[in-house]
């Protein structure tokens, strides 16, 4: 539960709503891999008096089926509903052409339930994943996620990245009449709600690396300043209000500093705060634009945009030695860097002669490829796991989310009843 | 000491010019075909605020300068002032000049292509770029205030080109 303790100088401002229910972001896969692996995920049995209130098993199945490698066997196709080892008849899964299946039974218990679930692989008919997991029943869509993590990553090899957590910003209305709202949300866009509110832009948001905080960018004040939310409490605290620009915060790998943006000095440029001693460090001094830092994940250098060649490029910049290194070079135009965990794919914004697109960059190879061909693409967000980048684009003049796999394979939009949708940032691994 | 003010604005003038000309080399044009597609024509812009020509106010004060063209549309990923703006530009300066009560609020705007950030920088160096504009004709800088929406707020049209700005506004007169 989010605890509205905020500051009275924002009262006026700003409105922190504890649990509003908002319009959901649906996913809808639009391309998937080519021979995705077929699973049966079995209605889970259910041993009590009263209807769920959340259809586990359809959440599982859902979150599977979302991440394109999966196709799942419809439901009405299935011959029976086995709940446990013994109910299953191989054959019959075998011979409708499944790989896995996923079966699962829960009850009631004196503080909330308990789900026992099952994982089989058809062909050798051995049980290669079991568990009993027991709840409070408050945090049924956790557990759903929990368990389409632990299904994806015994058949994948790949850790699933289902329980973890967006945030995005939504704008309703027009001229001065516009609400942004910064949006907390599932990664499958359940359990949306406001975590901040106001007439005026809120931009660049992003995840310290414990998924505890979010720094983003606020006009609330009617000037850019650079604020951080605690998610647990609600509570938040401005970090930077300059003359000029205070925009485009990155949190290094520790959670101590914030790589920001601040012209301040003239003109934009990338600075380190300390958020312990509250130490300013200024680390690039070009006339040109310098803005959209991001840390490497070992913390060692930082990836920034800068127009100092002429055109926007990505560059890196060792905080060691200080050693500058241009990483993009096709195209001119890429911007807005992220790297995957690993340190060794890097995607842009990549501007040709269709638009803007989201690319992605092997750093070891120096290969370039475009992923998109939509021409409004922006804000590049990688999952934690490194299978997906979420991004934002316009479908029919309107902003919506959508992503697409690092392999290009995989598609996905998450269509959006309410207003604009922009500025996606996914958080990291929360358990 | 009249000499010497002249001396003054005229260096200021020249470092403005400078500035401007460091501008100009940071963001060369794109040249796409839909960045200098027609909706982007300087006249389009100019023709709708009917200040192509500037307006024809010749002594300007606090009661005439609301009058003046107070919004400035700039080029694909420039931010260079275009000619069209410096007459009324130069009122707005002239009346600044002398007025040092008065006081304004750039607000520099991008279009909606290319990451968010990025346009923030952009729309900065359009609010500067008039500042240094007015700041090279005597305008004290403590007068003036700037900020960028980049493309957060955009032209209510959803043009492009009406949405790189700089909107001119007096907090006091």
């Amino acid at each position: 539960m989010v605890n509205c303790n905020m500051k009275k100088i924002c009262l006026l401002l700003i409105t922190l709503l504890s649990c509003s229910v908002n319009a959901q972001l649906l996913v809808e896969i639009t391309e998937g891999v080519d021979e995705p692996t077929h699973i049966a995920v079995v209605p889970f049995g259910w041993d009590g008096d009263q209807a769920m209130q959340e259809d586990i098993s359809a959440i599982v199945a859902n979150d599977l089926r979302r991440s394109g490698m999966f196709k799942l066997m419809a439901e009405e196709n299935m011959l029976g509903s086995p709940e446990t080892e013994s109910q299953i008849f191989f054959r019959d899964w075998r011979i409708s052409g499944n790989d896995f299946m996923l079966i699962g039974s829960m009850k009631p218990t004196a503080t909330g339930i308990t789900a026992t679930v099952e994982l089989f692989d058809i062909l050798s008919e051995k049980k290669i994943w079991s568990q009993t997991i027991d709840s409070a029943g408050s945090d049924l869509r956790d557990i759903a996620h929990y368990i389409a993590d632990e299904v994806f990553q015994k058949i994948t090899g790949i850790r699933g990245a289902f329980a973890t957590k967006v945030v995005y910003v939504t704008v309703q209305g027009r001229g001065d009449a516009r609400k942004f709202r910064l949006q907390l949300a599932d990664s499958d866009g359940a359990r949306a709600k406001t975590i901040l509110s106001s007439n005026e832009p809120i931009l660049s948001p992003t995840w310290s690396r414990d998924g505890k905080k979010i720094a983003y960018v606020s006009f609330e004040t009617t000037r850019p300043a650079i604020y951080i939310q605690h998610l647990a409490t609600g509570k938040r605290q401005k970090v930077q209000s300059f003359k000029g620009i205070n925009g485009a915060p990155a949190w290094d790998p520790t959670g101590n500093q914030l790589a920001l943006v601040l012209s301040k000095d003239g003109n934009p440029e990338i600075y380190i705060l300390n958020l312990q001693s509250g130490s300013l460090e200024r680390l690039t001094r070009h006339y040109g634009i310098d803005t959209e830092p991001t840390w490497a994940p070992d913390g060692k250098s930082i990836l920034f945009t800068s127009d100092r060649g002429g055109r926007p490029q990505i560059y890196r910049i060792d905080l060691a030695s200080r050693a500058l290194t241009r990483l993009t070079f096709k195209g001119k135009y890429n911007s807005r860097g992220r790297l995957t965990q690993d340190g060794r794919f890097l995607t842009m914004v990549h501007q040709d002669s269709t638009g803007y697109h989201i690319a992605v960059q092997d750093l070891q190879s120096g290969r370039l490829d475009i992923l998109t061909n939509s021409k409004d693409d922006e804000s590049p967000t990688i999952a934690p796991n490194g299978v997906v980048v979420m991004y934002a684009t316009k479908i029919g003049g309107k902003g919506v989310l959508a992503g697409v796999s690092l392999d290009g394979k995989i598609k996905f939009t998450m269509p959006s009843s309410l207003g604009e949708v922009r500025e996606p940032a996914w958080s990291p691994f929360l358990n | 000491m009249k000499v010497l003010q002249t001396r003054v604005k005229t260096v200021a003038k020249i470092a403005s010019l400078t500035l401007t000309a460091l501008l100009i080399v940071g963001c060369s044009s794109s040249g796409t075909l839909k960045d200098g597609s027609a909706t982007d024509g300087s006249g389009s812009s100019a023709t709708t605020t009917g200040a192509s020509t500037g307006s024809s106010i010749t002594s300007v004060n606090s009661g005439n300068v609301g009058d003046l063209q107070s919004v400035f549309y700039f080029e694909f990923d420039q931010s260079v002032i275009r000619s069209e703006a410096l007459n009324d530009l130069s009122l707005h300066a002239q009346f600044l000049a002398e007025n040092g009560g008065a006081a304004v609020r750039l607000e520099g705007h991008a279009d909606e292509q290319g990451s968010r950030e990025y346009n923030i920088a952009l729309g900065e160096r359009r609010a500067q770029s008039i500042e240094q504009f007015f700041v090279g004709r005597g305008v004290n800088g403590s007068q003036i205030d700037t900020i960028s929406y980049g493309e957060e707020k955009p032209d209510i049209s959803g043009l492009a080109s009406k949405s790189r700005r700089v909107e001119i506004k007096y907090t006091a007169k």
